[in-house]
């Protein structure tokens, strides 16, 4: 099978380590994926506080791209807010007519038009069910035994649509985990907002939301995401979350602990690139310090603010 | 195409009325049970609760609307819609809130100016260029200390190699769309 790869901007830009580790993972298990030609930005979480019509008309513009040269085969998109855009085009815009014909106008304006025949995947649904949990274990050379890892899940690839998992109490990424030889931290805050763009207008809210999640992670060895907004909210300002309750926590991707799992390298995974990820944690992983007993009181952690 | 002139979204009337008569269209079944205050994540900064908002919207209360702060502190996580046992899509209302403030005064322009900044920059470069998206921000909320918030940030992501200069690739593929929107929500 065949999908259109839909990256978007956030992977070109800021969450280059999702693209890299993504491509490398899906390529692993021989799942076959072509970047869509020329496409362009979905509207993120933005577009509707703008424009009711470019919230649609964004995203059906791939869409369109995707049925026209593309043959209409299935989309992976790894970011939630990417993922939900485009899957909001097939439930309100397919069936509504008059929404759909002002759409489509828009779209004419650059020659198109989308009739609604591509169906939207989250990565996470085509590796759950695509690829599958036993593959992934059966692929596994460096199994990631003992760590204990807190999957969140945040919004858009959960609500308001459940494609694949349930909302209240997501749970897609466990057999992923486990098949990875990791254990999954149990906690109640993997579907919780990460504030995403209050960090940038409110974000003494957003803080408050991220300090929530972080101080809950406790325990665990990291946070796996598969949304680079998530990623970048929980990521990037653990220094200011962890002044309002928060604790320091490497967050990963997904696909980069699958890489790493997979026998990959944490410079093939650009682990590096992850400002959570300190020198010390790097070490731990490469290690796998979680599988001897720590001695009680001396953690392993780096003080507030010493990260590079 | 991309000599189409770039202006606001609309200069008020018809546009306004549309946005609030689809608000109040959303909104119409709404029996006030509160559900949707006790879900959302940031209730405690809204000065109004969701559930109080939907009563005014039912009313008509506009300008009381556009001064309260609520919508602005909605970060789309979609609880409240998920969770509505009148299936209202609140989400959708809390963005058209928006819209409509950014239509009506210089407060609700500053208050929206990353998400104009944000279509701004998709308008300009088909894909966001998050370099300049901030830059951009930066200039329309016209306050000299919301840039030193953001220095730490920046630096440490210049550090990681995750900033980038813009690039032209896709730039101005979008204009043609723009404009027609902006055409047809101007006479709507
Ligand atoms: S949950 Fe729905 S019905 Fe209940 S108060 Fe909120 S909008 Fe109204
Ligand atoms: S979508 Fe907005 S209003 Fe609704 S629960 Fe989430 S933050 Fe609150």
């Amino acid at each position: 099978m065949t999908f259109a790869y839909y990256p978007g901007c956030s992977l070109v830009e800021s969450a280059r380590e999702f693209d890299v580790s993504v491509r490398a993972v899906l390529e692993r298990f021989d799942v076959e994926f072509q970047e869509i030609p020329d496409w362009t930005c979905c509207g993120a979480s933005a577009a509707e506080s703008v424009s009711h019509l470019m919230n649609y008309a964004l995203p059906a513009r791939n869409l369109a791209i995707v049925e026209r040269e593309m043959d209409g085969v299935d989309v992976i998109a790894p970011c939630s807010a990417c993922y939900l855009n485009l899957l909001k085009v097939d439930r309100e815009v397919v069936g509504d007519r008059v929404l759909h014909g002002k759409v489509n106008e828009v779209l004419a304006a650059s020659g198109l038009s989308y009739s609604g025949g591509v169906r939207v995947r989250h990565l996470l649904d085509i590796l759950l069910n695509e690829v599958g949990a036993e593959i992934i274990r059966q692929r596994v050379v460096d199994p990631l035994e003992g760590m204990k890892v807190a999957p969140y899940y945040g919004c858009q690839i959960l609500r308001p649509y459940s494609v694949f998992d349930n909302p209240r109490q997501p749970s897609s990424m466990t057999p992923i985990l486990e098949a990875l030889g990791a254990e999954v931290h149990e906690w109640d805050m993997g579907a919780r907002c990460c504030g995403a763009s209050l960090m940038a207008t409110h974000q003494e809210a957003a803080l408050e939301s991220v300090a929530a999640i972080l101080s809950a992670a406790e325990g665990a060895e990291a946070v796996v995401t598969v949304c680079p907004m998530c990623q970048m909210n929980l990521d990037a300002y653990q220094p200011q979350a962890v002044r309002v309750g928060g604790r320091r926590v490497p967050v990963l991707y997904l696909s980069q602990l699958m890489g790493l799992a997979l026998g990959m390298s944490q410079e093939d995974m650009l682990v590096g690139q992850t400002m959570s990820v300190t020198e010390t944690a790097k070490k731990r992983m490469r290690d796998k310090a979680w599988r001897v007993q720590e001695p009680s009181g001396e953690s392993a952690e780096e003080p507030v603010g010493a990260d590079g | 195409m991309t000599q189409v002139a770039k202006e606001a979204w609309s200069p008020g009337g018809a546009e306004y009325d549309a946005v609030l008569s689809e608000l109040r269209d959303m909104v119409q079944a709404c029996m006030q049970c509160g559900t949707c205050t006790a879900s959302c994540p940031n209730g405690a900064f809204m000065d109004i609760t969701p559930r109080q908002m939907w009563r005014m919207v039912q009313f008509g209360m506009i300008d009381e609307i556009l001064d309260s702060r609520t919508y602005w502190y909605c970060s789309s996580c979609y609880t409240c819609t998920m969770r509505c046992p009148r299936g209202l899509k609140l989400t959708s209302a809390m963005a058209a809130l928006k819209r409509l403030a950014q239509l009506s005064d210089g407060a609700g322009r500053r208050n929206g100016a990353f998400y104009s900044s944000f279509m701004d920059n998709v308008e300009t470069y088909g894909r966001t260029q998050e370099t300049m998206l901030m830059q951009n921000y930066f200039l329309r909320r016209r306050d000299p200390m919301l840039p030193l918030k953001f220095l730490p940030l920046g630096l440490r992501m210049l550090g990681k190699g995750k900033l980038h200069p813009p690039k032209g690739d896709c730039k101005g593929r979008l204009g043609p769309m723009f404009a027609r929107a902006r055409e047809m929500e101007g006479r709507s």
